[in-house]
């Protein structure tokens, strides 16, 4: 009955078991109380670790969008949005990390800043395209926004002059070109 | 032993055993009348199952001997004694009428815990049964306002459901306080929570409508969790509903708070915390909808206590609302076009198919449909652990079981195949083993409604997503039939496998190594004497395997069991909705003694509200299954896999439920008929092989090509 008893069989490909790598998600989802567990629960018990999270309401405030980042195989993080879809409170999941999109997140850091180098710090923050928004005789806050990579490197940058405290929000997505993923949501 | 088949075994309806001839003890009432009759048997003493002369050694255990009558409760002739009358009825209405039985012996005296007819205590008894059942409760809604908890006993009612499980307790009272009022909700006080779960469950596989239990905060709804698991897990529609403690002591650790819709979350399919009676229209509707719509799966919905005594005239939703209101559930039913035509030219070039028929099949009604689809294609069936009954078993395309403890003959067809038509099922590990060398020539065609089963487990060529009655009947309208002698050599092929394979590990004499009763022939003996009409629950373990196996099933919903979450304690309460559910079909619950144990307190609810159950103990003082994994793969560390043993007679005697033990294979058939003839619930209790074990099995992370089919000899 074996059509070709003479050539093994090639392995059948475990699902989920390709190269890990960052993906994004959109997810828009009703705004009520016990979503973001929900969310949370069903990544956990997929074993993702939930890398950046950002959620806030929209124009709607009966309707609230997360931006997910999270590291894992193709199929694996496919998987995940096929079962975040499968939340009632979930209405809508994308996968945006192979589209054109702008992702910016906000970082603010409090850097040691004496009279001595106060000056060199205003210049790279310029440069940087951030900004100051607050000072004291010890340091400053400085704001930034931009890519994760942009962030980085603002840090990697101010890491020599000492950072007493740090913040990131965590990257936020949008799609370039006119489609929407909030219209697409309500038709 | 081997060489027998399947079906090949004799009935024991043979010449009376030896030893059973000089039983002239005198029988009294204790022997059930009306047997013999229905089970063209002649009445002599030879077929009784209990006669003491099979046991010497435990004499103690026959109702016979000790002149007990546990069964007179059942006896219509003699329920004047008992304080449950009025069940007269006999329960095959073409019954014949049964023989008089002479002078009636003087009762002996009662042993039982039975209440005496008459005493204070049986007036207790049957006033709870009455008030139970609320006989003669005068409803009193006209007098008051509507309150929460009688939102949710019209929203039940509204889904055509009229039972309910339950367990009362503190904060859920102000619902128990409304069932008056109800008198058309059946309310069953079952003894655990995890009974009620189960219960639910039971009722929703036999029928195919949305199960219901309750409990209270707490403890109550934490003993509902393996239950609701055991829904998740295998797709059924139940509602849970719990009490919670009044809105402003929530997260105060008052007592008996838990966050439960925290622990109920990540398995069920939705679950809410109601605080506002106004809301609970809606919720009751929507959580029924999602129970119910799509993949079926369970809604839990904990309710506080002062939103079930809140004042309230907000209107129940209609169905069109209900779904209006879901935006973000929207399943899809009907399988995309172009991939419904890719199935139909999958199916036209396969030389080698095989349909794997799962649980949606039953869930969608879909027999029909792959009915249709075998015969016009000529593809053989095989199916599921609950792909059972999706086919009639003596249908001639109807395969076989498939998996780890399943035939051989039709994994070997899944592996020879080269197309698997997979609907509504969910290529579990228990089915494929090592994946990587499953199937390893096939195109796989993967059918569910579940969009997060396709490529989860296998990666497949040609997914669809959609209701597999509508799937199928869409590929139907694709398909030309295959010509008269198409496939005829495959058929063949798979003939020759499926004689081969049937032979081994049968022991149609009913006797295992050394005589000792064998456990596959009890089952297939159950299955043959109910005409394979009746649904049959199994528990988990060796049990559950043996039933998969041997029941014969050819009804859908007939097979009850546990099958992802592999919940032990399972038959017994799912039975009792199951019988519940369908009064016109018998239940039995098969059970182990490890499971049985588990959930044995449900025995007083089963005579309490008097469900009538069969419960059939396939007692071999062991988890078999844990057992045989320690043969094989521990090296016979046998740790705490062996079970000590109530005696199950006198057990059910103190419920007052007519009992029987079994020893051997000749008693196995007229226990079952004499259990059968009970008007009522009623126990069998088969002393089987201590170390048989099920073959052929696949050790877990192999693939299915290598199962282990005989262990320690021939025997086997």
């Amino acid at each position: 009955m074996s059509p070709e008893p003479h050539a093994p069989p090639k392995p059948r490909a475990l699902p989920g078991s390709g190269e890990a790598r960052r993906h994004v998600l959109v997810a828009i989802v009703n705004n009520r109380t016990g979503v973001l567990n929900r969310v949370a629960s069903l990544m956990r018990a997929r074993s993702f670790n939930i890398e950046t999270l950002a959620v806030s309401h929209l124009d709607d405030p009966a309707i609230s969008r997360m931006t997910i980042t999270i590291h894992g195989d193709d199929v694996h993080v496919e998987q995940a949005t096929k079962h975040l879809y499968k939340l009632i409170d979930v209405l809508k999941v994308q996968d945006v990390t192979d589209e054109p999109t702008v992702q910016h997140e906000l970082a603010l850091l409090k850097v040691r800043a004496t009279d001595r180098i106060r000056g060199e710090l205003i210049a790279i923050v310029e440069m940087y395209k951030a900004r100051i928004v607050d000072m004291s005789p010890e340091s400053v806050i400085v704001e930034t926004t931009g890519s994760e990579t942009e962030v980085d490197a603002l840090i990697a940058l101010l890491r020599g002059y000492g950072i007493k405290e740090m913040v990131r929000t965590g990257t936020v997505v949008m799609s370039r070109g006119p489609q929407s993923i909030e219209e697409a949501t309500k038709r | 032993m081997k060489s027998m088949t399947r079906g090949g075994g004799a009935t024991p309806a043979g010449p009376p055993g030896p030893g059973a001839a000089g039983h002239d003890q005198p029988r009294g009432r204790a022997q059930p009348r009306g047997r013999a009759q229905r089970s063209g048997h002649e009445p002599q003493a030879g077929h009784e199952p209990t006669s003491s002369g099979h046991e010497p050694t435990s004499s103690g255990h026959e109702p016979t001997s000790s002149g007990r009558a546990p069964q007179a409760g059942h006896e219509p002739m003699s329920s004047g004694h008992e304080p449950q009358a009025g069940h007269e009825q006999p329960r095959n209405p073409d019954q014949q009428p049964r023989p008089e039985p002479g002078p009636e012996p003087r009762p002996e005296p009662r042993r039982s815990h039975e209440p005496a007819a008459g005493s204070p205590v049986a007036e207790a008894v049957e006033r709870a049964r009455r008030d139970m059942l609320r006989e003669g409760a005068v409803p009193r809604l006209a007098a008051r306002a509507r309150i929460g908890a009688d939102v949710v006993c019209e929203a039940i009612l509204r889904q055509g459901v009229d039972v309910l499980w339950g367990y009362p307790g503190g904060v859920i009272l102000p619902l128990y306080d409304v069932f008056v009022d109800h008198p058309e909700l059946r309310t069953i006080l079952v003894r655990h929570e995890q009974g009620a779960a189960h219960a639910a469950d039971g009722y929703a596989r036999a029928t195919g409508r949305v199960g219901v239990c309750l409990g209270t905060s707490g403890p109550g709804a934490t003993n509902l969790v393996s239950g609701l698991a055991t829904a998740q897990l295998d797709s059924i529609p139940v509602v849970a509903v719990t009490g919670n403690v009044p809105a402003a002591l929530l997260g105060k650790d008052a007592f008996q708070e838990i966050d439960i819709t925290g622990i109920t979350l990540p398995m069920t399919k939705h679950n809410y915390l109601v605080r506002d009676a106004n809301d609970l229209p809606r919720v009751m509707a929507e959580a029924f909808y999602i129970a119910r719509t799509g993949r079926p799966g369970p809604v839990h919905i904990d309710i506080t206590k002062d939103a079930l005594q809140q004042e309230t005239d907000a209107p129940h939703p209609t169905d069109d609302e209900v779904a209006a209101g879901l935006p973000g559930f929207r399943p899809t039913l009907d399988g995309h076009p172009r991939q419904v035509r890719l199935v139909a030219h999958e199916i036209a070039r396969a030389k080698r198919p095989v349909i794997l028929a799962g649980h949606g099949i039953l869930i969608a009604d879909a027999t029909d449909e792959l009915r249709a689809l075998a015969e016009r294609a000529r593809i053989p069936v095989t199916w599921t652990l609950l792909g059972i009954g999706a086919i009639d078993e003596t249908h001639p395309l109807a395969y076989g079981y498939m998996g780890m403890h399943g035939w051989k003959h039709v994994n070997r067809a899944i592996q020879a195949a080269d197309l698997l038509i997979a609907l509504g099922m969910r290529f579990d590990d228990r089915v494929t083993g090592n994946v990587r060398t499953y199937a390893p020539h096939a195109r796989i065609v993967h059918v569910d409604i579940d969009p997060a089963e396709i490529g989860k487990n296998v990666a497949v060529e040609v997914p669809v997503v959609g209701d597999v009655k509508r799937v199928l009947t869409a590929v139907l309208a694709h398909l030309r039939p295959v010509a008269d002698g198409g496939r005829d050599e495959y058929l063949a092929q798979l003939a020759e496998w499926r004689l081969e394979s049937e032979a081994t590990s049968w022991h149609g004499s009913g006797a295992w190594r050394g005589g000792q009763l064998s456990a596959d022939y009890v089952v297939s003996q159950i299955g043959e004497a109910t005409g394979h009409d009746a649904t049959l629950v199994a528990d988990v373990g060796q049990n559950q395997m043996w039933v998969a196996r041997y029941g014969g099933f050819r009804r859908p919903n007939s097979h009850l069991s546990s099958g992802g979450l592999g919940t032990m304690g399972y038959a017994l309460p799912a039975s009792m909705g199951a019988a519940v559910g369908r009064p016109d079909k018998e239940t039995w619950a098969i059970c182990g003694d490890g499971g049985f144990q588990m959930t044995i307190q449900e025995l007083a609810t089963i005579v309490q509200d008097r469900i009538p159950v069969r419960i059939a103990i396939l007692d071999n003082h062991k988890l078999g299954m844990i057992r045989q994994w320690q043969e094989l793969f521990y090296g016979g560390n046998y740790h705490s896999s062996h079970l000590f043993s109530p005696d199950y007679v006198k057990l059910a005697d103190a419920y007052g439920i007519p009992a029987w033990k079994v020893r051997t294979p000749d008693q196995v058939r007229p226990a079952i008929e004499t259990a059968r003839a009970v008007d009522g619930p009623a126990l069998v209790w088969f002393e089987i092989a201590q170390e048989q074990n099920v073959f052929p099995i696949m050790p877990a992370g192999k693939g299915l090509s290598d199962l282990i089919e005989t262990w320690g000899g021939a025997d086997e």
